[in-house]
């Protein structure tokens, strides 16, 4: 089981887990509970190129449809083809249910985004 | 029981009091003063309800009968009986969108039944609830497309597409910031070989029409597969009759399938109510527009039909959705089921081939016997588009008073068709003896 503790976050509630020049993008424990029920992911192209903060793709759950940003720019180079059949991973194990992976173009951008420790404190103080 | 129930004077004074309002005219305190209408609405007093129908009656009376050559979109068909009353009971007639959906169980496999059928014709994977009619569904077809390829902003179009068409998607993309492109036309049909110099990777889709506005078939070898090089989507509008007989949308490889489902058992009336209908391939299952029934098992494992796929809408996709429609034209399309389910699928193929044969009976005799001839050398369904020596618009007059509606001048459509086009429409309603006349009026009209 992945550890939160090892990623990185966005205030939109992905995480990123840093291999080499590879980022796997999914979405917090918090983020899923809010959700809900997660009933479809949809997964981007392979080989489609996003900038950092822009829309890659839709999780919807029974209540929503949200849209996953780009924590970083890059090309996409994997995702995830077991939720196709099984969205439900997502809630059962958010920290291991990656949904996209993209290589990065530049590694820097990782440095605008939040540590674990950081997120919880975000959340506490969106929670005030 | 009351059709309504009106408020009495003390009722009405009752539910003021309640609210804290002295005047009715006081509900409106928040329109600014200086926008609202001043004085008495220019409404006639009551009438009698003798006086309504001698009214209503005489209204009735002004409408012309004729024998129809008319089309353009909306055609003559025969409405068998059965459709008109089983589209005439009062569940089905009087019921608006259902708000608490899964209750009203005979409306969703009404509407579930539609979308199969229109799969069925179009070879394609998934349907909607129906769209307002054929122009709304190029549009929405349109902004399915741009919402469904990434980083495009443009939609080509042919230029042999219904006019009312190009109108109703300028008016949805006037806003927005899509380009739209015409794709010129050659010899009456779209000019595919100019097709490759439009595309670019801004390119969502390509919006054709076959039969066209001319009633012309376009032949789309090899346009699916130049388009989807490109990651760009094929969109074809289709008169559903002729699916019976010709090549569906999914056959050419189109990705979205619209067309108006007018022909199949709904009168022309003035033009509407028609109906909508879209379908696509399952990877665009997600982005459709519209309302979607499912069929499920309840909990006693029975069939039972519900709203589905809901989070593409925009109540809860918000902003993100690719449409604003949440509703459908539910009695319309139901006429359309039973019209379906009436002629069945042999039925459909006989009528479809029916109305090719008739139309081009006539106009093999017309262009024989009289100086008219075909506006473009192309094959056709149950429409086509003659060249006259004469405006259109006289021709029309002129045979009206032997009792024809001859068909469409083009120029009605748009001012920039020449005023010497004819459409003329023939269907399966349409008799021998009927075309014969129609021949011989137009031989003293064009002396």
């Amino acid at each position: 089981m992945g550890k939160p503790e090892d990623l990185k976050f966005l205030k939109s509630h992905e995480w990123v887990r840093v291999e080499g020049k590879t980022a796997y993008v999914g979405i917090s424990d918090y983020a899923q509970e809010e959700l809900g029920d997660i009933v479809f992911v949809e997964l981007p192209e392979v080989g489609d190129e996003f900038e950092a903060g822009e829309e890659v793709t839709n999780v919807e759950s029974v209540k929503a449809a949200s849209p996953i940003y780009a924590p970083v720019s890059g090309k996409i180079t994997k995702v995830n083809e077991e939720l196709e059949d099984t969205p439900e991973l997502v809630n059962q194990k958010p920290y291991d249910a990656f949904i996209y992976a993209l290589e990065m173009s530049d590694a820097s951008e990782l440095d605008d985004l939040l540590s674990y420790s950081d997120y919880k404190k975000f959340l506490e103080e969106e929670a005030e | 029981m009351f059709a309504y129930l009106p408020h009495t004077d003390s009722e009405i004074k009752e539910m003021l009091a309640d609210i804290g309002v002295a005047r009715i005219d006081d509900l409106f305190a928040d329109i600014p003063e200086k926008i609202r209408f001043k004085g008495q609405l220019d409404f006639e007093t009551g009438k009698s309800e003798l006086e309504v129908y001698r009214r209503l009656h005489s209204l009735a009376a002004r409408n012309k009968e004729a024998v129809s050559f008319l089309g353009a979109g909306s055609y003559d068909h025969i409405i068998p009986a059965a459709v008109t009353a089983l589209g005439g009971r009062t569940e089905f007639y009087t019921s608006y969108t259902p708000y608490q959906p899964e209750i009203s169980q005979g409306v969703l496999q009404a509407i579930f039944e539609f979308q199969t059928m229109m799969c069925e014709l179009t070879s394609l994977d998934v349907s909607n609830a129906s769209l307002y009619d054929g122009h709304t569904a190029a549009s929405e077809a349109c902004a399915l497309a741009v919402n469904s390829t990434r980083k495009t902003d443009t939609v080509l179009y042919s230029s042999t597409v219904h006019p009312y068409t190009k109108q109703v998607l300028r008016t949805y993309f006037n806003d927005l910031p899509v380009k739209l492109v015409e794709v010129p036309e050659k010899d009456g049909v779209l000019d595919t070989s100019a097709v490759k110099e439009f595309m670019n990777g801004q390119v969502a889709a390509l919006l054709v029409q076959s039969p066209n506005v001319y009633g012309f078939l376009e032949d789309y070898s090899g346009i699916a597969d130049m388009l989807h090089e490109n990651k760009s989507l094929f969109i074809i509008s289709s008169n559903p009759m002729s699916l019976g007989t010709l090549k569906s949308q999914g056959e050419w490889g189109a990705d979205i399938a619209i067309g108006d489902t007018q022909p199949f058992g709904l009168a022309t009336y003035y033009g509407g109510p028609s109906v909508g209908y879209i379908a696509a391939t399952e990877k665009l299952l997600r982005k459709m527009p519209g309302r979607i029934v499912g069929q499920t098992l309840d909990e006693d494992g029975k069939r039972a039909f519900v709203l589905t796929l809901q989070a593409r809408e925009q109540h809860i996709k918000r902003e993100r959705a690719t449409s604003n429609i949440c509703s459908n034209q539910a009695l319309a399309a139901l006429i359309s089921t039973v019209y379906l389910a009436t002629v069945g699928k042999e039925g459909l193929k006989e009528l479809s081939d029916l109305n090719m044969q008739k139309a081009h009976y006539l106009a093999g005799q017309l262009t024989a016997q009289l100086p008219v001839k075909l506006s473009a050398r192309q094959p056709f369904f149950n429409e086509f588009t003659l060249e006259l020596p004469c405006p259109a618009q006289e021709l029309v007059s002129k045979m009206e008073q032997d009792g024809f509606f001859a068909g469409v001048p083009l120029n009605m459509l748009h001012p920039d068709y020449p005023e010497n086009l004819l459409a003329v429409a023939v269907t399966e309603k349409r008799t021998r003896e009927e075309m014969d006349r129609y021949i011989v009026s137009m031989k003293g009209a064009l002396k």
